[in-house]
């Protein structure tokens, strides 16, 4: 035992009286992951926080410091945009896991289990007959007037109707405790290899904890990945023992470009770009040095728009031509389908509860977030008279991009976006600022309180498998609420307990 | 595999095959350099810039050994310098982060954040040659790896070729620069001046090649020993032959495994060149003129680069659809 454990003080205390390294935790109106609001630690976290006791800051930065240069070396990184250079930057990793107990990953579970059989019965039927719009539980106008709306896809059947085969659900826990749904992400969704990287450094830096806590592992992912995959095949290539399913990425350049490589290494999979593959009546191949290779599933990691300059944006060099044709004559999977970004619309979430009552004739378990649309005129008025108190998000954009947090905001952003919302009113949503939950970080020698959200990963081949965990996305500036790693977020790894 | 993929493992060697030489002949030459006349040193600096640089480069803006050095190993602007090559070397590997093994990819991004974290006032200060001892050790290390853990696969195969053909050239190149300037002043004497000799130990160290060498003949270093050894000894893995079987054997491999008619074209191309160094005699070398013959060797390297591009990079549609 070292000599911190001098400084040992019984769990009772009161937060503010709290010793190294707790010295900065204070408890706001915010949801603590961490203490209870008497100030003392949470069952599930309680061995943890003795432990933390036990360490010395030196112990714990050289922990940090470990974890950093093994995310480094290992080139985990993603790209900064905005610098010239193209330079990479480690995705900040905080040091202490957060922890989900077994009962509360049951309710996350199921609740996600029921959303997303919603969201994909909610896209076939919009897209063959749109009963739902007819019965006018979703505005038929809020639906077509999607920017993410695939008119191509209208009759196109996909195989086992699963559209939406990987999906990372944004997750919050709000001040009573209850987790709600932020964002359904059911296009692109990332950060998986980072939720597996996380976990893997976190076995090497605590390798004792982690092997007190009984934590459900993660490492099938890429299996798992793989057999939904599989499971998605075209219907006459099913089971083929030549099937071959591959990612396709943007290439190099692309800001996630770590996670394809990862991800096609942990499913055994080609990582193919565009200039890879070639469509010759309409069956997709692959260029190999053994001549050209069919190709029947394709992990898509890249948008709608780019997948075919015949059929989308003419200028896109990132996809190939003839795979919408393909994909219409059933020759090909793609994974997730097009147009299933219709159903994440920010707009169209708003309708999302409704959307599980009319098809599953069930409640939902899992809480939306009061979202008004401003192309309601009285929604609007409301928006515009409280920019102050409000997020105002456009409908189409994710990664934190378009999106103003009223409280946190200057007099003249407002003024700049009650001139965006008035002009286009379709395209804004505005939601009350939530205080998202805060989790312990270690930073600058301290632990601290940073807020948080979960990124649950959930897969859908011929069932849906859903990974216990997830990333957790976490926001480093003090007070800030933004978690996205283009604005200042890390993450931290997830452990759900096995009981 | 995919074309883009070979064509990845195939750069990415290459340049680090380049790594390796050019790291090897800076470190050499800052050794030989103190023991010898300005006059020989500017010579000797000339020939590694024309041959590591190009013929172009304006040699005589070069004056000492650190503008040398940094010219070789840091410049921007020189295609061949160190850092470059690493940088290319690492950026041919990103993209197939998925097909190399993990340790691979953390050794070339090592050695690229070592190098991005170094300068040549630190190297200069410091002990130069540790620094580039250290880099040959990291190819090393990067082919150690390679060798141990990847499987004989084509892409194996495909980062072989990309070794072979960098060193057979490379090689070849070293000979023909150091022979052109140091070959005549040496046709006199029976026996090599001491001058001449510390050149012609320089030119087998360059090449890896100066213990081996002296296993097969002794410490008596001769010219015309120098290139058969480095031309036509078929067990030192420098040597230019030992490169070109080691080629050979590639491509079949590669043929075999693809299973492309048109393979054959390129085998053929190599079993040509490799008969010739076969039967090749050092005196009959000496004799039609050692540049020529090296010429010779160094087209016939590009032709293979080129069939092989058309035979599995970059073929079109009409070719074929795979089995």
């Amino acid at each position: 035992m070292d000599s911190d454990s001098d400084f040992f003080i019984p769990a009772s205390s009161s937060p503010s009286g709290m010793s190294a390294p707790f010295a900065s935790y204070h408890l706001d109106d915010a949801y603590d992951e961490l203490l209870e609001p008497n100030g003392t630690p949470r069952p599930q976290y309680e061995f943890l926080y003795h432990r933390l006791l036990e360490l010395t800051p030196q112990e714990l930065s050289q922990r940090q410091r470990s974890a950093d240069l093994s995310f480094l070396h290992q080139g985990i990184t993603f790209t900064v945009y905005s610098d010239s250079r193209g330079t990479e930057r480690i995705f900040p990793y905080d040091l202490l896991p957060r922890i989900i107990t077994a009962q509360e990953w049951d309710t996350i579970e199921r609740g996600l289990i029921q959303r997303i059989m919603a969201l994909n019965l909610f896209l076939h039927d919009i897209y063959h007959g749109a009963q739902i719009l007819k019965d006018k539980v979703v505005p038929h106008e809020l639906v077509r007037s999607s920017k993410h709306f695939r008119k191509q896809m209208l009759g196109i059947n996909v195989p086992h109707d699963v559209y939406v085969a990987v999906t990372g659900t944004d997750l919050i826990r709000m001040p009573n405790g209850r987790f709600a749904v932020l964002e359904d992400n059911l296009r692109v969704p990332s950060g998986a290899s980072y939720m597996l990287a996380n976990r893997q450094v976190m076995k090497r830096v605590f390798p004792n904890l982690f092997n007190h806590y009984g934590v459900r592992p993660l490492e099938f992912y890429g299996q798992a990945l793989l057999t939904s995959m599989r499971e998605l095949a075209p219907k006459d290539r099913a089971g083929a023992s030549d099937l071959t399913i591959v990612l396709l990425s943007p290439g190099v350049f692309n800001s996630a470009y770590f996670e394809h490589t990862f991800l096609a290494r942990q499913m055994g999979v080609q990582l193919v770009e565009g200039r890879d593959l070639m469509v010759h009546d309409n069956i997709v191949y692959m260029r190999t040095t053994a001549g050209l290779q069919r190709v029947d599933v394709i992990y898509r990691r890249i948008d709608d728009d780019f997948i075919d300059p015949s059929v989308f944006r003419q200028d896109s060099m990132l996809g190939a031509a003839g795979i919408f044709n393909a994909y219409l004559h059933g020759n090909v999977t793609l994974a997730n389908a097009l147009g299933t970004g219709v159903a994440d619309d920010k707009a169209v979430y708003a309708y999302v509860p409704a959307i599980v009552r009319y098809y599953l004739n069930e409640d939902p378990i899992l809480d939306n977030i009061e979202t008004y649309l401003c192309s309601d005129d009285d929604q609007r008025e409301y928006v515009l008279a409280n920019l102050d108190k409000l997020v105002v998000k456009a409908v189409g954009e994710s990664g934190g991009y378009g999106m103003l947090v009223g409280p946190h905001s200057t007099a003249e952003q407002r003024a700049d976006f009650a001139r965006l919302v008035k002009a286009q009113p379709r395209n804004y949503i505005a939601q009350p600022t939530i205080q998202l939950s805060r989790a312990p970080c270690f930073l600058d020698n301290q632990v601290e309180p940073r807020h948080v959200d979960l990124r649950p990963y959930i897969l859908y081949g011929s069932q849906i498998r859903i990974l216990p965990g997830g990333l957790t996305r976490v926001a480093l500036r003090r007070g800030s609420l933004v978690v996205n790693s283009s604005q200042g977020g890390g993450s931290k790894d997830t452990w759900v307990l096995g009981q | 595999m995919l074309s883009r993929v070979a064509d990845s493992l195939y750069w990415m060697s290459r340049y680090l095959e380049r790594v390796d030489h050019v790291t090897r002949l800076i470190d050499v030459h800052l050794t030989i350099v103190p023991e010898q006349s300005t006059e020989a040193a500017h010579r000797r600096r000339s020939r590694l810039v024309t041959s590591l640089v190009g013929e172009k480069y304006p040699v005589d803006a070069i004056t000492s050994d650190f503008e040398l050095a940094a010219l070789l190993t840091f410049d921007e602007d020189n295609p061949n310098s160190i850092a470059r090559c690493i940088a290319s070397a690492r950026e041919n590997a990103r993209p197939v982060r998925e097909q190399i093994n993990s340790q691979m990819w953390e050794q070339i991004n090592q050695m690229y954040l070592y190098i991005q974290n170094s300068s040549m006032a630190d190297i200069w200060v410091g002990e130069p040659h540790q620094f580039y001892h250290r880099i040959n050790q990291d190819v090393y290390r990067f082919q150690g790896i390679t060798d141990s853990r990847v499987s004989r696969d084509q892409g194996w195969h495909f980062i072989q070729l990309g070794k072979y053909i960098e060193r057979a050239a490379e090689t070849a190149d070293a000979l023909n620069v150091d022979f052109r300037d140091l070959y005549r002043a040496s046709l006199a004497v029976d026996a090599v001046d001491q001058n001449t000799y510390l050149e012609w130990v320089g030119l087998l160290r360059g090449c890896a090649a100066y213990e081996a060498y002296s296993k097969v003949y002794t410490a008596n270093v001769q010219p015309n020993s120098i290139v058969e050894f480095l031309i036509l000894n078929p067990e030192f893995p420098y040597s230019v032959r030992f490169a070109i079987n080691a080629i050979q054997k590639s491509l079949d491999a590669i043929g075999v495994a693809t299973e492309t008619p048109k393979s054959a074209r390129v085998y053929r191309l190599a079993g040509r060149l490799r008969a010739t160094l076969d039967y090749a005699q050092v005196e009959e070398i000496m004799e039609s003129g050692l540049g020529s013959s090296l010429l010779e060797i160094q087209n016939r390297c590009a032709e293979i680069h080129d069939i092989i591009y058309q035979t599995y990079i970059a073929y079109t549609y009409s070719d074929r659809v795979a089995k």
